[in-house]
């Protein structure tokens, strides 16, 4: 603190002085407005004698939730509910992210098509659901779904075992069997092999400039491994046909409307933005690396894969997720067209137990949770790059 | 595949009068190699299935302006949802001979937006044309002065709802943003972490949940009997939202200015005040004009949330006017009218922010 | 950048002129701004809806507007906010609002937990199911597997939970926030019936593109008394808030209507010169002026007018006064005496 130089330097013209004042001033503000609002905020929890912590977690919800991947019902607590709107926006973002990048990739290359008619349509595309607010596409997509199907007496029956009206789309399943089990497993075993395959084939490359056709070989364990396991298991064909009885559709598999329009609500509008990444990545990859890759006697496809490809990642991959990050966060959006995500039940539960602080905590904490990670592993990517570059 | 670059070379080669002629066009855009004609060939048998029936129903066999059972009678599109409730959908709940005014307040940020575009405009005195704008829009909507009317805040509704929550938005988020920008990139560890933390955290949730903060949790972080308005609430939560946004565009911006000039500035002895004041600042945000627009489009897409929190915006005008029994069933082209205003807006929007990276590159 | 430093400031001045301290007694505060602020549905045909001109019209609407006329004999001197049921408690509690009369079921747990007091039950409520006739359904307990519509963040969606659950039965909910979208849905046939209060239901069948297409269930499933709601702790405003509830109904127990409430002013029934001021006392009691009742009879009517007007079997709603009848009349509606 105590300068011991010979010219003393005014107080108010010294930059380390003034540094240590301002953030002793910023420490004191914050400070005193976190004060402030706490006090205020326990002073009117105290006067309306609402509850507060996190006791309410254990307590019965008592009230239902329209989907759901583990076993809920309205006996369940509060903190079961939140997990099952938890597990709702996961699956919604993980399908979400699939679609999104396959009909961006998809619609990022069309863009630069030699095709007139190809790019000037994906353009076009890309153009008007960019524009257009998310929520607003929701609300379209939802009343389409109900507006314009029938209801379930009448569904329509694209094929059998499959039915389609305004209670969502249903469609027959395997009977649970064994049999699935034993191919789930065979299919992550398959991934495993496919992880060492890798490694051997680019070690294999380096030594004797062979290259293995990975790609194909992989798609056919991928494929071929868990089938085999079925058969082998006894090849079960028993299916669970949805029939119509009472109100609704029973057996088989129900994808609600809510769900459906949600995710192509999110996936028609983020692929848009995902086409323009895409799009940018293959274009910051110069002309001359695809002529050299050519010229070299590459074939088309290894020039894609081997030159275009791992240069044009470097720059996609980074604004890809933040876009898939907010893919993530705008399914939050669920709560206004009804799907159950964890927005929505959080929201119920608000309204319920009357603890807001706490219930919009949580939603904060989720969100937060998926982006730190999402950095995380983004840092993570970026140190892998960079050890690539050399 | 190889076929393509030989077909390429040949229409390269040849003179330029086949090679704009119709048929060259054709071959070179549409039917160059197998693949591409099978493409082409299905997509314009896609575009024959459904632009017609689309211009049948959206224009020819379309209701303009009818009763709404005329509408169920017929097949077409039914504009007559538009048409009968455009003063709803576009002013809500504001009284109804009053509504020249938010009308005339559209119409002035709409003339300051295109005046503003040309980049011979952008000097001291466009702040302060701004300044008037915005205050006479104000007046406008709120009256109480100049023998105005005086209208709640509460009525406001429409279009110039969507207007003033992302223009005062991003107006009122650019001096904080920057404020963020300049504390994440400064030496001071405890103003820089706070920055860091608050950029982070506001980035990492999602607007709706800001919202949801704005509505139910603020009132409880008031002392007791202090209110604010409903639409202030949500107008602060954009704004803090925005903010975050806007800090990480501007330490792009900062980030892009060499460091010869924080020497130089400092060389001169001027203060860090003077230094970000008039020599960093006034770089670093020219360079992020074109993805300041961008925050702007969206900013103008995300006002429509406050629908969840019962704001009536444009788009919930319009849900307002589809729940009237009379005009139920017709969520589709009132939602296709909403989405045109929108589209046109950001459409003249992103169109800009392209064109001026264009002419800001060649300065640089 | 300077300038827009200068415009901030002046922007948030000019916004927070509608930012408001509310710090005395609330009667003190709504005179000050001259108007009542009151909180309604918003959505709710016959309850809280502005018609096509931007009136707000409905039984909850007249309610306050009876709050209104009482305390500035103008029925005018109101402003309505309207709020989903997610938000209403919170606004009253800010002080966004000044009375709730946007049909809150009173409870326990509202009444204490939530810092609420609730006034006079203006309408005696319970919960049913709106179904399509075309389904066949005749009675609650066949709606095993059934999807329905419910709104979020209200006592219904409890109910009905409870309900199924007590009759073993699956449900299947649909649930969207505001009460128009779920109709709305609820009308395209996205689920086989709809829960909420009785009245509620009315009123969405009301405006359903083909009323006669759906019924109402007789079963009803719980109590739900719906009351004006007003802050804990003022007393004063809490009983401005209760007799203008119950000004309408003793009028209309006392006979008096908006057409004959002049001559009533020569009748010589005490219980009438009372409640019409003519024998003054009751208004300095609340606070307000002595002719608060007769203003509010003048000019919105009786209970019974109120709810013929805007609920009753004359209007697309047609729901009877049944629970909401006079006592006399064997119903519930009850006013302590004027005096």
């Amino acid at each position: 603190m105590d300068t011991t130089s010979p010219e003393k330097i005014p107080f108010l013209r010294d930059p380390a002085k003034l540094a240590i004042l301002y953030q002793i001033l910023t420490v004191v503000g914050v400070g005193l407005l976190c004060y402030y609002l706490v006090h205020n905020t326990l002073a009117n929890l105290e006067r309306q004698s609402i509850s507060t912590g996190f006791g309410f977690i254990e307590k019965e919800a008592s009230f239902e939730i329209g989907e759901s991947v583990i076993k809920y019902s309205a006996a369940d607590s509060y903190g079961r509910a939140l997990m099952v709107g938890f597990f709702n926006t996961l699956i919604v973002s993980f399908i979400g992210i699939l679609l999104t990048v396959i009909l961006g990739t998809f619609l990022g290359i069309a863009r630069l098509s030699s095709n007139w008619l190809l790019a000037k349509i994906s353009a076009i595309y890309i153009e008007i659901f960019q524009d257009i607010p998310i929520l607003l596409q929701l609300f379209f997509w939802y009343a389409f779904f109900y507006e314009i199907l029938p209801s379930p007496r009448a569904a329509l029956n694209p094929m059998s075992g499959m039915f389609l009206c305004n209670r969502g789309l249903i469609f027959g399943i395997p009977v649970w069997h064994d049999a699935f089990k034993y191919a789930a497993i065979a299919l992550i075993l398959g991934c495993v092999i496919i992880f060492f395959m890798k490694k051997w084939a680019a070690k294999r490359q380096a030594a004797t400039g062979m290259i293995f056709p990975v790609f194909r070989v992989s798609l056919a364990i991928i494929i071929g491994l868990p089938v085999i396991t079925w058969f082998l298991a006894g090849a079960p064909t028993e299916m669970s046909i949805p029939k119509l009885s009472g109100f609704n559709f029973k057996g088989g598999l129900t994808i609600s409307p809510e769900f459906t329009a949600l995710l192509l609500g999110l996936v028609l509008y983020t692929a848009a933005f995902v086409a323009e990444v895409v799009r940018a990545g293959i274009q910051s990859v110069s002309k001359g690396q695809k002529e050299a890759a050519m010229s070299i006697g590459l074939k088309q496809g290894h020039v894609l894969n081997l030159v275009v490809l791992p240069q044009a990642l470097r720059v996609i991959v980074p604004p890809l997720t933040s876009q898939l990050l907010n893919l993530t966060k705008n399914s939050s959006l669920a709560v206004a067209i009804g799907y159950p995500d964890f927005v929505s039940v959080a929201g119920t539960t608000i309204n319920q137990t009357g603890q807001a602080i706490e219930g919009v905590a949580l939603i904060m904490m989720v969100y937060l949770i998926f982006s730190l990670s999402t950095s995380a592993y983004m840092n993570w990517y970026n140190k892998k790059i960079a050890l690539v570059e050399r | 595949m190889e076929e393509t670059i030989t077909s390429k070379t040949t229409v390269e080669i040849r003179p330029p009068v086949t090679n704009i002629g119709v048929i060259g066009w054709m071959r070179a855009n549409l039917f160059n190699g197998w693949f591409n004609s099978i493409l082409t060939l299905a997509m314009l048998y896609l575009c024959w299935q459904t632009i017609p029936t689309f211009i049948d129903w959206a224009f020819i066999n379309a209701n303009w302006v009818t009763t709404s059972d005329q509408c169920k009678a017929s097949d077409g599109a039914c504009w007559s949802v538009v048409t009968s409730n455009i003063r709803f959908i576009l002013f809500g709940f504001y009284p109804h001979d009053l509504q020249w005014r938010p009308l005339l307040a559209v119409v002035i940020l709409v003339g300051l937006l295109i005046y503003s575009q040309n980049r011979n405009h952008w000097k001291k005195s466009l702040g302060y044309i701004w300044m008037t704008g915005l205050f006479v829009m104000g007046l406008l909507l709120k009256g109480g002065l100049f023998g105005l009317e005086s209208v709640e805040s509460n009525n406001w509704g429409g279009l110039p709802l969507t207007l003033l929550l992302s223009v005062f938005g991003l107006t009122a988020a650019y001096p904080v943003g920057i404020i963020l920008a300049l504390g994440r990139q400064t030496k001071m560890p405890i103003i820089k972490s706070f920055c860091v933390v608050y950029i982070e955290l506001i980035r990492g949730v999602p607007l709706i949940s800001l919202l949801f903060m704005s509505s139910v949790v603020f009132p409880l972080f008031l002392p007791e009997g202090m209110t604010v308005n409903k639409i202030l609430r949500a107008q602060v939560a954009i704004i803090l939202f925005t903010a975050a946004y806007i800090a990480e565009v501007v330490r792009g911006g900062l980030q892009g200015i060499n460091r010869g000039q924080y020497e130089a500035a400092e060389s001169l002895g001027l203060s860090y005040f003077q230094t970000m004041r008039l020599i960093i600042l006034p770089q670093a945000l020219k360079i992020v004009i074109p993805p300041s627009v961008s925050i702007l489009i969206s900013a103008f897409k995300d006002t429509s949330l406050v629908v969840i929190i019962a704001l009536y915006d444009l788009l919930k005008t319009t849900q307002t006017t589809l729940t009237d029994p009379k005009w139920m069933g017709f969520s589709a082209e009132a939602y296709i009218f909403v989405a045109l205003i929108y589209f046109v807006c950001c459409f003249f929007m992103s169109n800009y922010s392209r064109r001026l990276e264009k002419e800001l590159d060649t300065g640089l | 950048m300077r300038q827009l430093k200068r415009v901030v400031p002046a922007i948030v001045a000019a916004f927070c002129l509608t930012a408001g301290v509310v710090t005395a007694g609330t009667l003190d505060d709504v005179k000050a701004k001259g108007f009542v602020q009151a909180g309604v549905n918003g959505d709710l045909f016959g309850f809280g809806k502005p018609d096509a001109k931007g009136v707000w019209k409905g039984l909850d609407v007249d309610t306050a507007r009876a709050v209104a006329i009482a305390i500035f004999g103008d029925s005018q001197k109101v402003k309505f906010t309207p709020l989903t049921a997610k938000t209403r408690f919170t606004a009253l509690q800010s002080g966004e609002i000044d009375v709730l009369t946007r049909n809150a079921t009173q409870t326990l747990s509202r009444d204490t937990a939530l810092g609420l007091d609730f006034a006079q039950v203006n309408y005696y409520d319970g919960q049913g199911f709106l179904i399509p006739k075309k389904l066949g359904v005749k009675s609650a307990k066949e709606l095993d597997g059934a999807s329905v519509c419910v709104l979020p963040g209200t006592t219904t969606e409890l109910n009905v939970a409870d309900f199924f659950r007590f009759n073993n039965m699956k449900m299947n909910p649909v649930v969207i926030e505001n009460t128009a979208e779920l109709s709305k849905a609820f009308f395209a046939g996205r689920c086989d019936c709809m829960t909420s209060d009785a009245s509620q239901l009315a009123g969405i069948r009301a405006v359903s593109p083909n009323p006669g297409d759906y019924m109402i269930l007789p079963e009803i499933i719980s109590k739900e008394p719906l009351a004006p709601a007003v802050r804990h702790g003022d007393n004063q405003w809490k009983d401005i808030v209760n007799y203008s509830v119950l000004a309408l109904i003793d009028a209309e127990e006392l006979g008096i209507t908006s057409k004959n409430v002049d001559e009533m002013l020569k009748s010589k029934n005490p219980k009438i010169q009372r409640f019409l001021g003519v024998i003054p006392g009751n208004g300095k009691a609340l606070g307000l002026d002595e002719k608060w009742a007769y203003n509010i009879i003048k000019q919105i009517g009786n209970y019974g007018e109120v709810f013929e007007r805007n609920i009753g079997v004359n209007t697309p709603l047609g729901i009877e006064r049944g629970l909401n009848a006079l006592w006399t009349n064997g119903g519930l509606m009850y006013s302590p005496p004027f005096k």
